[in-house]
């Protein structure tokens, strides 16, 4: 069984000498530290989302609020809209391989700036800037690069590509696979989005990884070579295993990113025909503020909202209990 | 001497991949910079990859003229709000790492998730609540938006940022019969000089890219530049020249935070991946 005394010790930080009494000034000023932030987040965050639920339930799809019940009427209407069913399999397409190609080509980077190059800071910050850049910069630019009848098109004709492709002008979906109602397939399109935003995105994972990297300890690279290990054996028996969190941490920051993606489709190629490149993000605003739909579009927030707490809320709860055990 | 030669080729094969894939980063940076430099009349899209025959600078004077307004819009809104919620940032901090409290970790949990959140999820009441206080389509109203929905990253910033500052001073704090602010004020503050630049790049950085908030709850006059510059991209008229000028105006400022201060930056970054 428990002593005062011993709980004390576990619920109040060591810098309060544990005899003292309940009360503190100081501990109640930390509190009230807090307290702003918690109710403007409460209101903005918490609040808000609660707001956006019941709107979601309500009947106010015209400009003058209704908010009487509708029930899952909304939630039924963006789950059988084409609209909505391409956006599903766009964000999942595109986060797919938007996380698979950042892991890769970041790793890739990470491990040939980790080999005690000579200018590792300049090339550290040529395939990291750019982060610093909007992502409707990103969007802009490289849908003139990708432009079909310019751009990397007139390089392709230059060395003798006879096929070229339209890029995210393309309406060709491949393979297509049939589930249920819904056709299955990738929009091509969606690869000129995916090369704008691995571009943009990679380097965040170069950065982390490369950090995961200068936390492997030397002792283990410097047994795994006494025991003889080749560079390939190193890599996927040491390294790879050592990376495994650092990796669950990049693809859950990409997840979160990549299911937000709004201002690069936004900029670069809007819904694109058939919807091809749509996202729930861009959806949602068309919907509520073009459409003046606001409940339907409220309903495709709150599926985006929970297809993303689906990947957060438990990763927040593993880390902050790590964090506490340190 | 075998494996020394091939050292030497695997370091020089290193040097030519890491050369190469740079190179292919900055593709976009060089037609930019080389289509802002071209005037209207040589900018065409079969010489799209050629440098300018002349150099002009029509193209970055037509775009400043058409965002100029939106480039002081995009300052006024950036710098009080980074200022704000870095201070607000810093007290969360140090409330959540140097006086954690029962249950400290559960608001630190409810203060973290605002992070993630998709921001359509609190559009609509938010428009809503910024019309009935009237800060609908002002500067200030964004502001409001920035700071609160930077309280989350600038907290976290702080909060890792002085977990690694030694309890021991806060003791002696303490011994010295010094409080909680005093603490704060003399102890924690004039450690903080690295704390505030981290903070301070990652939210400058972050709202003057922002677009979600920037297009939703602001109109023409007084939308902020990454607006502007989808307005200036979407319309058929402009020239491929001054909407590339555009972006590049668009990104000198983040650009230059980037270049001066790098290693803040990474700092800001890897904070953002958590690490409790």
């Amino acid at each position: 069984m428990k002593t005062p005394t011993e709980l004390n010790a576990k619920t109040i930080p060591r810098i309060l000498a544990p005899k003292r009494k309940k009360f503190s000034w100081d501990m109640f000023s930390s509190v009230a530290t807090l307290i702003p932030s918690l109710i403007l987040l409460g209101v903005f965050v918490y609040g808000f989302i609660g707001w956006t639920v019941y709107v979601s339930f309500s009947q106010w799809n015209s400009l003058i609020p209704n908010f009487n019940s509708a029930g899952f009427l909304n939630y039924s209407i963006i789950f059988s809209s084409y609209r909505f069913q391409s956006d599903l399999r766009n964000i999942v397409v595109f986060t797919a391989f938007f996380i698979i190609a950042c892991l890769i080509v970041g790793l890739f980077l990470a491990l040939l700036i980790d080999q005690k190059i000579k200018v590792e800071g300049f090339f550290r910050s040529i395939f990291l800037f750019p982060m610093a850049i909007s992502f409707v910069v990103t969007g802009v630019v490289w849908s003139w690069i990708l432009n079909p009848s310019t751009g990397v098109n007139l390089i392709l004709k230059a060395f003798g590509w006879k096929s070229l492709p339209s890029w995210f002008l393309s309406t060709t979906i491949a393979p297509n696979w049939p589930f249920g109602q819904i056709q299955l397939g990738i929009p091509v399109a969606l690869l000129a989005v995916l090369i704008a935003a691995v571009w943009q995105m990679s380097g965040f994972a170069m950065a982390v990884y490369l950090a995961g990297l200068r936390g492997i300890s030397d002792e283990i690279k410097e047994a795994a070579r006494i025991d003889g290990s080749g560079v390939f054996r190193m890599f996927f028996s040491i390294i790879l295993p050592q990376l495994r969190g650092t990796t669950t941490t990049i693809i859950i920051i990409l997840t979160a990113a990549s299911l937000k993606i709004f201002g690069l489709i936004y900029a670069m190629t809007g819904p694109g025909q058939q919807f091809l490149t749509d996202m729930p993000s861009l959806n949602m605003f068309q919907t509520t503020f073009q459409g003046d739909q606001f409940a339907q579009g409220a309903a495709i927030a709150i599926v985006l909202l929970l297809m993303i707490a689906i990947f957060i809320v438990p990763y927040l709860i593993v880390t902050l209990r790590q964090g506490d055990d340190a | 001497m075998n494996t020394l030669a091939l050292r030497r080729v695997s370091r020089t094969l290193l040097y030519v991949v890491l050369t190469l894939l740079a190179a292919l980063y900055l593709v976009p940076v060089y037609v930019v910079v080389v289509t802002s430099l071209k005037s209207n009349a040589s900018v065409s899209l079969a010489q799209m990859w050629n440098l300018p025959n002349v150099l002009s600078f029509s193209s970055i004077a037509n775009a400043w003229a058409q965002l100029g307004p939106n480039f002081i819009n995009s300052f006024e809104l950036a710098i009080p709000a980074t200022l704000i919620s870095a201070l607000i940032g810093a007290l969360n901090g140090y409330a959540l790492s140097k006086w954690r409290f029962k249950g400290s970790s559960v608001v630190y949990f409810f203060i973290l998730f605002g992070m993630f959140i998709p921001y359509q999820s609190v559009l609509i009441p938010l428009l809503k609540v910024l019309d009935v206080i009237g800060l609908y389509n002002t500067i200030a109203g964004l502001i409001l938006v920035h700071v609160v929905y930077g309280i989350p990253i600038a907290t976290l910033i702080f909060r890792n940022y002085y977990t690694s500052i030694p309890t021991e001073l806060i003791e002696a704090g303490k011994i010295d019969g010094t409080g909680y602010w005093g603490i704060f004020r003399y102890i924690i503050l004039p450690l903080s000089v690295s704390g505030f630049v981290v903070a301070g790049i990652w939210q400058f950085t972050q709202i003057w890219n922002n677009f979600l908030f920037a297009v939703s709850l602001t109109n023409p006059p007084d939308q902020p530049v990454t607006v502007a510059l989808v307005n200036i991209a979407g319309s058929q008229t402009v020239q491929w020249n001054v909407q590339m000028a555009s972006a590049l105006l668009v990104s000198v400022p983040t650009l230059l935070v980037y270049i001066l201060l790098g290693k803040f930056f990474v700092r800001g970054l890897l904070a953002g991946s958590v690490k409790g």
